[in-house]
């Protein structure tokens, strides 16, 4: 290889890995193999987004494009660490080691009546026309470059299927752990979620690893509702600081059907998450709930989309930020309300928290309204702490450094409150509250609002 | 426990404090007053270190210790407490929160361990309950939606939390009717101690009926024009300042 290395050698270095990839798997269902075929045919035409195209203006995917990654074969990982890195609840657990799944880690034995989770490989063993139908209709290769190559390679992931009329009462923890390994890898895990009219569950998508990972996640998820199926969506990003992560969710809502995301986005170097929902039926309502906390030099790129479809649908975004040192960060929010398409409501709010002078943040809510009698609002803010507040609480006897992180506590907990689950609630604050510089602790802090709330249950 | 010499205070350029000397005794309580603009404010801003103020004579020691050196929160470790005039909201900080962080940041700097979280809530119940305010107020975020007079009863329950060696308390009496009047300043009393001083600033003589104070300082023009014991305190509000501001310019 060169010294200078070209956009297209880039893209021919993650071709050959595919090449060789390919020659060794085994017979595939045919419709699998054109896929794979015109995966890899679009990423070839469009190569690696450059910053001259508008949605990734703000994002340079450098790190990834000139890296080179190996598929991974074994998911071999200690269970204490695992058991350590992992959420600690009781759940419905399926588990991937660098993409690869691994059923020590898993636990699926209990599944109730109605509910189906299985590895992808195992899905399509089992009948791979169930499978074919729906993979790929919201996100084809046509979506992005990232999603044209995760079409190239995809070989394992999730597929969760709930019957009409199914309520898990467990959640249902898809987790994703990265390795420390000696060369990086990367993997491109589908998930595929069908909740059937009327269902309800909550799935957590967890992303996780070895702090000295450097890995290239690259995850396509698309999400099924039928009528009246209510779904709450965490992803709980906490990948190590150098993994490369790109991931895009697509939802498809029916009639009264109800989505709450919860994008909670600590983790990974390079991070680029985009999450549409398409509200198809009337009655559908979608809520964003978003907070991202970048580091260093953490970069974290949101777009979220929400396409209103039908009439007399409703969604309702609030995006947070906080970016300390010289971390970068970018939302991109837009609420598209189609022709003809009254009587729907439309709300977004992002506000963005720079702890330092360094930081930066490029936000851009965007409306595009094609119908009449609607209720639509956006807005940004971006701001500093409150110095005065920090002032208040120095009088008080709390150091600088306490009294901001409290009051980043603060900005966060805005979003955090919304939070249904307190294993992941709790989670979140400590790393945003234990993330800021040494002595910033607050642990402590969140045990006594714990002790207060046992209390004024008793 | 507390001596101001000469003290000579600038803000934006303009010379507010001109020369005030004042000294507080432990078992002490001050108060002091004087007509609007006199500088009342600005001294315990100045004590507790906000920012904008200019000190450009003068010393400011609390129990030997060099006051102007001091970081602001190394003041309130050091026992150094201001209750705020208009108290500051802080969105999303819970007050539990508050108090806990500012508790342990007092043991931390006394070289003692955290509070044990029971022994603190314990604690804390104790004192709201003697500031007749309902526990959830612990739950809500500091001072965010609160009545001008819960904002004050909230500033003295910290004082009863952190148990100040000096309280500094900034008009704690604006804003309040008489019930909520005296529970302020039953909290005041209850402070009230051989090892601890007070020193209330106000504009006016009704909180003295309730927190009867051990000397009364008369502050105009930046200087202390005239001192004295509990009665001046109802001179001044039977014949207001005018006679006082003319004596000192005579």
């Amino acid at each position: 290889m060169s010294d200078v290395q070209s956009p297209s050698d880039d893209v021919q270095r993650f071709l050959a890995r595919l090449a060789q990839r390919n020659a060794g798997r085994g017979p595939e269902p045919t419709w699998i193999t054109a896929r794979r075929q015109a995966g890899a045919a679009r990423f070839e035409a469009m190569g690696f987004p450059h910053r001259r195209v508008e949605n990734w203006k703000y994002t340079d995917v450098r790190a990834i494009s000139r890296g080179d990654f190996a598929f991974s074969d074994d998911a071999s990982f200690s269970p204490a660490t695992a058991a350590a890195l992992t959420l600690p609840i009781e759940a419905h657990r399926i588990t991937f080691v660098d993409g690869v799944f691994s059923a020590a880690l898993s636990q699926l034995d209990e599944l109730p009546a109605g509910v189906s989770l299985l590895p992808l490989s195992q899905a399509l063993d089992e009948n791979h026309e169930a499978v074919g139908g729906p993979l790929g209709r919201l996100t084809g290769v046509e979506f992005s470059p990232f999603a044209a190559l995760n079409t190239a390679c995809m070989e394992e992931g999730a597929v969760l299927r709930l019957a009409p009329g199914t309520l898990v009462d467990k959640p249902i923890i898809v987790q994703f752990l990265s390795r420390a390994n000696d060369a990086p890898v990367m993997s491109h895990p589908r998930i595929l979620v069908e909740a059937g009219a009327r269902s309800q569950a909550t799935v957590i998508e967890h992303h996780v690893g070895e702090p000295e990972a450097a890995n290239f996640t690259n995850l396509v998820e698309e999400i099924i509702l039928e009528r009246g199926a209510i779904l709450t969506h965490y992803k709980l990003q906490e990948a190590p600081l150098a993994d490369l992560h790109v991931a895009s969710i697509h939802v498809e809502q029916g009639r009264d059907s109800r989505f709450t995301s919860f994008n909670l986005n600590l983790g990974g170097g390079l991070v680029r998450n985009d999450l549409i929902t398409e509200l198809n039926g009337q009655g559908a309502e979608a809520t964003f709930n978003g907070l991202f906390y970048g580091q260093g030099r953490q970069h974290v790129d949101n777009h979220t989309l929400a396409n209103h479809n039908a009439p007399h649908t409703t969604s309702n975004e609030n995006y947070k930020g906080i970016l300390d040192d010289r971390a970068h960060g970018v939302f991109n929010g837009k609420v598209v309300v189609k022709r003809d398409s009254q009587k729907i409501e439309g709300y977004q709010s992002n506000a963005n928290l720079l702890l330092s002078d360094r930081a930066e943040i490029d936000a851009k809510p965007e409306l595009e309204i094609y119908a009449d009698d609607v209720k639509c609002s956006h807005g940004t803010t971006t701001g500093q702490l409150d110095e005065e507040a920090v002032f208040a609480l120095r009088t008080r006897g709390i150091d600088t450094q306490t009294a901001r992180g409290l009051l980043t506590l603060a900005f966060a907990g805005e979003v955090l409150e919304q939070v249904g689950l307190d294993a992941i609630a709790e989670r979140v604050e400590r790393a945003v509250a234990g993330k800021l510089p040494e002595r910033f602790n607050l642990t402590g802090l969140v045990e006594t609002a714990a002790a207060l709330d046992e209390m004024a249950g008793e | 426990m507390l001596e101001v010499k000469d003290l000579h205070v600038t803000v934006e350029g303009q010379e507010i404090l001109k020369g005030l000397d004042l000294t507080i005794n432990a078992g002490e309580v001050h108060a002091i007053m004087g007509p609007n603009g006199a500088g009342k404010s600005t001294l315990s801003a100045v004590i507790a270190g906000k920012e904008g103020y200019e000190v450009t004579q003068g010393t400011i020691t609390f129990e030997g210790k060099d006051v102007l050196e001091m970081e602001v929160e190394e003041r309130a470790q050091a026992g150094l407490l201001l209750g705020f005039q208009y108290p500051v909201e802080i969105p999303g900080v819970k007050n539990i929160y508050l108090l806990k962080a500012a508790l342990n940041a007092q043991r931390e700097a006394r070289g003692e361990g955290e509070m044990p979280a029971p022994e603190f809530m314990k604690l804390v119940k104790e004192k709201i309950a003697f500031m007749k305010m309902d526990p959830s107020f612990l739950q809500r975020a500091v001072n965010e939606g609160f009545s001008g007079g819960e904002k004050k009863r909230n500033e003295i329950l910290q004082m009863l939390v952190l148990q100040p060696r000096l309280a500094m308390l900034d008009e704690i009496d604006s804003g309040l009717d008489i019930d909520a009047m005296r529970v302020v300043a039953e909290g005041i009393n209850s402070l009230r101690s051989e090892e601890r001083g007070v020193l209330l600033v106000t504009h006016y003589q009704r909180l003295l009926d309730f927190v009867v104070p051990d000397r009364v300082h008369v502050l105009v023009d930046g200087r202390i024009a005239k001192s004295g014991d509990a009665d001046l305190a109802r001179e001044l509000e039977a014949r207001g300042y005018d006679w006082v501001v003319e004596e000192s310019a005579a």
